[in-house]
């Protein structure tokens, strides 16, 4: 069990900085995802957190103590690594007890953590089977299992998912999020992949360009995201962006968007420069004929239970989600309504989003 | 544009059956998207109609005529192949130009110059026509491919998951854009996918194969709302549809049903009054939705709800089955009506 701790923490490699001033805490028992694309600085966060990079400047503490230049192995933190090796030549039980048989621990006693391993992981009827004739997902799950049996304070996995395809991908990360939940460790997981940082997460830092963005539960980040580059990150399709010229003052409660009125959440600040920008989920954007704001629909796309819309207006491509029981034909003039009260205003010039009546409400998580 | 048929064509190699006693029509103008996982037969099919594999039995034709026996070249068909390969030392123009040139099919130079600017205005690339093809981004790379095709005006195009090595938001666009520039054309396209929203979001009509075999051919939605069989009612829909024995549910379904099908949507909660109760497990928060995941009788359940509705692990709630789907025991479709309403859905 751990916390973790990061304080202003600095990587630079030659002349470029890959983290740049990073702190956050990560509450014991917390299923932590560090998101964001690739280049942003989070698997090199996390290997600092491992101790496989040291930082330029900065601290970690694990626990309250202080780990910044300690070894790996002195860090008691089982990594996980995207691509699983096994030793092909053992099988399943010798796999997971490897790493105790190293630290010279007794055969009894490996035996009993294997089969405790093993039964963490429901894989109790494979721990005489050789890993070659494995499938995908059992052999990621016997690599989980050398992970677990050291029991660890906590676990970094670094994209643990990436090379599975997508449907053992979803289930994998269904029962990787069961088995946080059984054994209760920390765990810090790094992933580009939007969904599933929001379906396993407790706790999300998104970074860019080696900055932390926001740091928040899955819900808030989605309904309150802190930049345009948050707000288009995360969720799919994602928040559309509506550019306007306009000033916004404290306690506005409409902004006006090519000479029409549109209602937003009161507004706590005002705006710095007159290049503003209206975010809208897709499932907050809907079709009414009364509305100002037209376009035309430039294709729909099925999807089931939901459609989502693809509109061109003289300000942009705008996507609706709608039911997929409203048939729309492409060509057909539209007009577009927004639910005002998640209407997220952006600073145009800093990407920044504005505080609103919004950001007082009930915090999630 | 023309129609393209295949009738009862199978296809073996070794012992494996590529394909089995497969039929489809593709009408003129139409995108059909085959729909299966990776082995199922999709590329096999796609390759029995461009000529790159000949049928052991079961005849091809294009636009009327039998083309079962026709080299490739013969076949007037374009593919577009899952890895882009452009020729690296030639310019975007000159990679678009490139089919339009050979000798068999040469076009007049003003003829393809019209063609490639127009292509590649649709493909959004008409400002890099004079960049050398390997300084482009993934994504460009894979649109010249795409064009490369497109260029030509072929009796149907042939696209083996042609935007799989491609980003998700890129895909996203492309897909969009992939359908807008069918349409204009009025292309014929035989797509093959293992991705259900390509599919889905793509298509005039869905065939799903499985293990060489069509098992059901129709628009998105029919496939969607109406499968005629368990294993089509489980490729399509994210979270997959909701499986339960017939048994477990008391008084369900009309007889010879084993298995009830609910899609997540159609399964309900409601208050825990009597009917059928289930225990919230997770709430996983996707932003626009919370998938909330439910254990009833040992069976794990998905539901969609409101992400700002307030539900607990451990709390109970009532479950109501709303258009159920019910299967027999070879997981072909039983139709009738089948009440499985424990209570309302609020």
């Amino acid at each position: 069990m751990a916390e973790i701790r990061v304080e202003d923490l600095r990587k630079v490699f030659h002349d470029f900085v890959a983290v740049q001033g990073s702190t956050f805490a990560i509450e014991n028992g917390t299923f932590f995802v560090m998101l964001g694309p690739s280049g942003c600085g989070k698997t090199t966060t996390l290997r600092m957190i491992a101790g496989l990079e040291l930082p330029t400047s900065g601290r970690i503490l694990l626990d309250g103590e202080e780990v910044t230049f300690r070894r790996a192995a002195e860090r008691d933190i089982a990594f996980v690594f995207q691509l699983f090796a096994l030793y092909p030549h053992m099988n399943v039980a010798d796999n997971i007890g490897f790493p105790l048989k190293c630290e010279g621990v007794a055969r009894s006693e490996i035996r009993r953590q294997v089969v405790e391993a093993a039964r963490l992981l429901r894989i109790e009827h494979l721990l005489k089977r050789k890993v070659s004739n494995l499938s995908g997902g059992d052999r990621q799950r016997v690599a989980l299992g050398r992970a677990i049996v050291r029991r660890p304070k906590a676990f970094l996995m670094d994209e643990p998912l990436g090379a599975l395809d997508a449907e053992l991908r979803r289930d994998m990360s269904e029962e990787l999020r069961d088995l946080h939940d059984r054994i209760g460790a920390t765990t810090v997981y790094v992933t580009h992949d939007q969904l599933e940082a929001m379906s396993m997460a407790d706790r999300i830092v998104v970074m860019n360009h080696g900055v932390v963005e926001q740091i928040g539960a899955p819900q808030e980040i989605y309904d309150l995201p802190a930049t345009m580059f948050v707000a288009d990150f995360v969720g799919s399709p994602p928040m559309n962006f509506i550019r306007f010229e306009g000033r916004l003052k404290p306690n506005d409660i409409s902004v006006r968007l090519g000479g029409a009125n549109v209602a937003i959440p009161a507004s706590r600040e005002g705006s710095s420069s007159e290049a503003l920008v209206l975010g809208v989920r897709p499932e907050h954007v809907s079709f009414s004929d009364a509305a100002p704001m037209r376009g035309r629909v430039f294709g729909a796309e099925y999807l089931g239970t939901t459609q989502i819309v693809t509109v061109d207006t003289e300000r942009g491509q705008i996507k609706a989600r709608l039911p997929s029981l409203n048939q729309v034909r492409s060509g057909e003039t539209v007009g577009l309504k927004f639910k005002s009260e998640a209407l997220i205003v952006f600073d145009g010039a800093t990407g920044r989003a504005m505080r609103s009546a919004l950001h007082e409400g009930v915090r999630h998580g | 544009m023309a129609d393209v048929g295949l009738k009862r064509v199978a296809k073996r190699f070794g012992d494996v059956e590529a394909v089995r006693d497969l039929s489809l029509d593709i009408r003129a103008g139409e995108f059909v998207v085959l729909l299966g996982p990776t082995g199922a037969g999709k590329t096999t099919t796609l390759r029995l109609v461009a000529g790159l594999e000949r049928p052991d039995s079961g005849t091809i034709s294009i636009d009327g005529r039998d083309a079962t026996r026709e080299p490739p070249a013969a076949r007037d068909v374009a593919f577009v192949f899952q890895q882009y390969s452009l020729y690296p030392h030639l310019s975007v123009f000159d990679n678009l130009a490139f089919p339009l040139r050979a000798p068999s099919r040469r076009l007049p130079e003003a003829e393809t110059n019209k063609r490639v600017r127009e292509i590649a205005e649709l493909l959004r690339i008409g400002g890099k026509l004079d960049n050398r093809a390997t300084r482009l981004s993934g994504g460009e790379m894979q649109r010249v491919a795409i064009g490369r095709a497109l260029v030509r005006r072929p009796a149907i195009y042939l696209m083996d998951e042609p935007l799989s090595s491609l980003d998700a938001k890129l895909r996203a666009d492309l897909r969009l854009e992939l359908k807008r520039i069918q349409l204009d054309l009025g292309a014929t396209v035989l797509y093959v996918t293992h991705d259900q929203i390509e599919a889905m979001t793509m298509a005039s009509r869905i065939g799903v194969i499985r293990e060489g075999r069509l098992m059901q051919v129709g628009s998105p939605r029919e496939i969607y709302e109406s499968p005629n069989d368990l294993y089509v009612a489980t490729r399509l829909g994210s979270p997959q549809i909701n499986l339960i024995p017939a048994d477990m549910v008391p008084g369900a379904g009309p007889r010879g049903a084993k298995t009830i099908g609910v899609r997540t949507e159609h399964l309900k909660i409601t208050k825990p009054n009597g009917g059928l109760v289930g225990m919230v497990h997770r709430v996983e928060h996707l932003g626009d939705q919370n998938h909330v995941h439910i254990e009833y009788r040992g069976q794990a359940l998905v539901t969609l709800a409101d992400p700002h509705r307030p539900l607990a692990p451990g709390e109970e709630v009532g479950l109501a089955l709303v258009e159920p789907l019910f299967f027999d025991a070879e997981g072909r479709r039983v139709r009738g009506l089948g009440g499985v309403t424990a209570s309302h859905a609020d």
